[in-house]
C-alpha cells in the first residue's frame, strides 16, 4: 500500500518537474523568438522611410539622413576576421599544449586560469587596449592613430581566446586514447602524433571553436567602441587594417542612447540589429551543424 | 485653516538639447536649496521649447539660439512678450597634442582639415605628419554646432565631416587620444578641456587676430567658436521664476564649468 502510494507520488512529482523544465526550456526559445519579433517590428519600418539604395550605400551620417550600412558591415567583418585569424591558431596551440603536452600539475593550474580570462569585463579590456595597445600599434607600425581595426582585432582576439581554448580542448579531450597509442606505436614522435593524428581527429570540434570565437567577437561592443576609432569609412585600402573602422555593434551602442524614438534613425539602428542577429544566427547554426555532423559520423567528440 | 496648504510651485522648463544637462543640474541644485519649488526639465530642441513657451505650456524655454523674428511675431500675436536671459556661454575649443607646433588656425583651415581637404600638418605650418581627426559622436549637440559653424563655416551648404573622422564616445576619449597622439586634432566644450592638451588660437579669417578661448574672450565675443545660451520667459519673470533665474545668474554660474560651458563672468 505504502509502496504504491510512494510510487504514485513519485510519478506525479516527476511529472511536475518534467513539465516545469519543459516550460522553462520552451520559454527560453519563446523569448528568443519574441526578441526577434521585436527587432523586426522596430527595424522593418526603415524600409518604408529610407530607400534601399540609401541603406546599401557607403555613407553613414545618420544625423543627415544618410544610412549606408556597408562601411559598418565591412568594419565588423574586417575586425572579426582578423581577430579570429590571430586567436584561432593561438587558441588551438594553447589547447594542444594544455591537453597533450603540459604535465598534469600544470594542466590543473592552466585550465582554471584560462576560464578566469573569460570573466574579465570587456570595458576593462577596452581601457587596456586604449591606453596600452593603441599607442603600441601607432608607434611600432607607423599608423597615424593607434585606434585602428587592428587594435580592435587584437583586443577581440584576446577576448575570444578563452572560448576557443576551452572548446578546442574539449575536442582534443574526446579523441580516444587509442589514436594516440596507435600513432606512437607506429613510430611517430609525440609531435607527429599530435599534428597528424589527434588534431585532425578533433577537426570538427576545432571548427566549432572557431565559429563560437567568431560569434563572441562579432557581438562584442564596449571594447571595440573604445579602441577602433569609430570612423564609418569603407575599409578597402591595403592598409585598412591600420586605419579606424566603425563596427555595427559600436554604432548601435553609441547612437541608441540619444536617438529620437520612432525616427528613421531609430528604425535604422534596429535594422542594424536585425542584420547582426541574422549573422550571429547563421554562425551559430553553422557551428551547430558541425557538431551534429560529427555526432552522426558516430565517432569522435 | 491657519496654515496655508503647501502647494508645490512647479516651474516647467523645456527646450534646447545642448542646454538640457545644465538646466537639469541647475534644477536639481535649486530644488535642493528650495524644497518647496519643483522644476521639471525636458529637452526636445530650442524650437520645441520656444513653441511651448509661446503656447503658454512652459514657464521657461531653453534655447541655444536667439528667437527668430517669426517666433517673436507668433508670441506677440498670442499676447506674450518674450524676454531673453543669457544664462551661459557655449565655447568650443580646438585642441592638439602639446608637442604639435601648430598653435593657431583660421576657421577656413579647420574646416578644410575636418572635411579632409587638408590631410597633413605640413600644410598648416606643422611637421610632415598625417592629421588624425577626432570628433564627438554625431548625437552630441557639440557635433552639430561644430559642423554648422566651423565645418560649414556658418553657410547653408551640405558639407560633412570627412568619413575618416574618428567619433569618440566621450570627452575622455578625445582627451586621451590628443594627449598621446602627436597627429591628433580634436574639439570639445571648453569646460571639458584639460591642461594636458594644447588649445589652438582661432581666427575668423586670415586678416583677423588669433584668439584663445577663455572666459573673457568668449564673453566679449572675440573668440569665434562660441555662442550664448538663452532662457526665454513669457514677459518679465515674477515670483518663483524670477528668483530661480536670479539664482542661475548668480550662484548657479558655479555649475556651468562642470558641464563644459563657460560662465558669464
Amino acid at each position: 500500500m505504502s509502496g504504491n502510494r510512494q510510487n504514485g507520488s513519485g510519478h506525479s512529482s516527476e511529472f511536475v518537474v518534467e513539465s516545469t523544465i519543459r516550460v522553462l526550456g520552451l520559454s527560453t526559445i519563446g523569448l528568443g523568438l519574441l526578441i526577434f519579433v521585436f527587432l523586426l517590428r522596430e527595424g522593418l519600418p526603415v524600409l518604408a522611410e529610407v530607400p534601399l539604395t540609401n541603406f546599401l550605400d557607403v555613407r553613414w551620417y545618420p544625423t543627415f539622413g544618410l544610412f549606408g550600412i556597408l562601411p559598418l558591415l565591412l568594419g565588423s567583418a574586417l575586425v572579426t576576421v582578423t581577430a579570429i585569424a590571430i586567436s584561432l591558431p593561438l587558441g588551438v596551440a594553447t589547447a594542444v599544449f594544455v591537453r597533450e603536452v603540459a604535465p598534469n600539475w600544470a594542466r590543473e593550474i592552466l585550465k582554471p586560469l584560462i576560464e578566469v580570462l573569460a570573466g574579465i569585463p570587456s570595458v576593462v579590456l577596452g581601457f587596456f587596449g586604449m591606453s596600452l595597445v593603441a599607442p603600441l600599434v601607432r608607434e611600432t607600425l607607423g599608423a597615424p592613430t593607434g585606434l585602428t581595426a587592428l587594435t580592435g582585432a587584437l583586443v577581440l582576439a584576446y577576448m575570444a581566446l578563452p572560448t576557443i581554448i576551452s572548446v578546442a580542448e574539449d575536442a582534443l579531450d574526446s579523441v580516444p586514447k587509442g589514436y594516440r597509442d596507435g600513432g606512437l606505436a607506429m613510430g611517430a614522435t609525440q609531435w607527429q602524433t599530435i599534428w597528424r593524428v589527434v588534431v585532425p581527429a578533433a577537426r570538427s570540434g576545432i571548427v566549432t571553436a572557431g565559429m563560437l570565437g567568431i560569434g563572441r567577437a562579432i557581438g562584442e561592443t564596449m571594447a571595440v567602441m573604445m579602441v577602433t576609432g569609430n570612423a564609418a569609412r569603407m575599409p578597402l585600402e591595403l592598409d585598412a587594417i591600420l586605419r579606424p573602422v566603425r563596427t555595427v555593434t559600436a554604432t548601435i551602442a553609441a547612437e541608441m542612447g540619444e536617438v529620437a524614438s520612432g525616427s528613421a534613425h531609430y528604425h535604422a539602428l534596429f535594422a542594424l540589429g536585425i542584420v547582426l542577429f541574422l549573422i550571429t544566427f547563421l554562425i551559430n547554426l553553422t557551428a551547430a551543424r558541425a557538431i551534429f555532423a560529427k555526432r552522426r559520423r558516430g565517432g569522435l567528440r | 485653516m491657519d496654515s496655508t496648504p503647501a502647494t508645490a510651485q512647479i516651474i516647467e522648463n523645456k527646450g534646447s538639447d545642448t542646454l538640457v544637462n545644465l538646466a537639469l543640474a541647475w534644477a536639481e541644485a535649486y530644488m535642493g536649496l528650495h524644497p518647496e519649488v519643483s522644476i521639471s526639465v525636458t529637452g526636445g530642441g530650442s524650437g520645441t521649447g520656444i513653441a511651448a513657451m509661446i503656447n503658454g505650456t512652459v514657464d521657461i524655454a531653453n534655447a541655444s539660439r536667439e528667437m527668430k523674428a517669426e517666433e517673436i511675431a507668433a508670441s506677440q500675436a498670442n499676447g506674450i512678450t518674450p524676454v531673453e536671459h543669457t544664462v551661459a556661454q557655449d565655447a568650443i575649443a580646438v585642441v592638439v597634442n602639446p608637442n604639435n607646433p601648430v598653435n593657431k588656425l583660421t576657421l577656413q583651415q579647420i574646416s578644410d582639415i575636418y572635411m579632409g581637404r587638408i590631410t597633413n600638418w605640413r600644410e598648416v605650418g606643422g611637421f610632415n605628419r598625417p592629421i588624425v581627426l577626432l570628433s564627438r559622436e554625431s548625437n552630441s549637440g557639440t557635433y552639430v554646432y561644430f559642423l554648422e559653424n566651423v565645418v560649414r563655416l556658418g553657410q547653408d551648404n551640405d558639407w560633412l565631416f570627412s568619413p575618416d573622422t574618428l567619433l569618440m564616445p566621450s570627452s575622455e576619449g578625445i582627451s586621451a587620444e590628443v594627449r598621446q597622439n602627436p597627429n591628433a586634432i580634436g574639439y570639445d566644450g571648453l569646460g571639458y578641456v584639460t591642461s594636458d592638451q594644447q588649445v589652438v588660437a582661432v581666427a575668423q579669417d586670415r586678416n583677423s587676430p588669433y584668439v584663445l578661448p577663455g572666459v573673457d574672450t568668449v564673453n566679449n565675443g572675440s573668440y569665434p567658436i562660441s555662442r550664448p545660451l538663452y532662457m526665454y520667459t513669457a514677459g518679465q519673470p515674477t515670483g518663483d521664476i524670477k528668483e530661480y533665474l536670479d539664482w542661475i545668474l548668480g550662484d548657479g554660474q558655479t555649475l556651468v564649468t562642470t558641464l563644459g560651458f563657460v560662465p558669464l563672468q
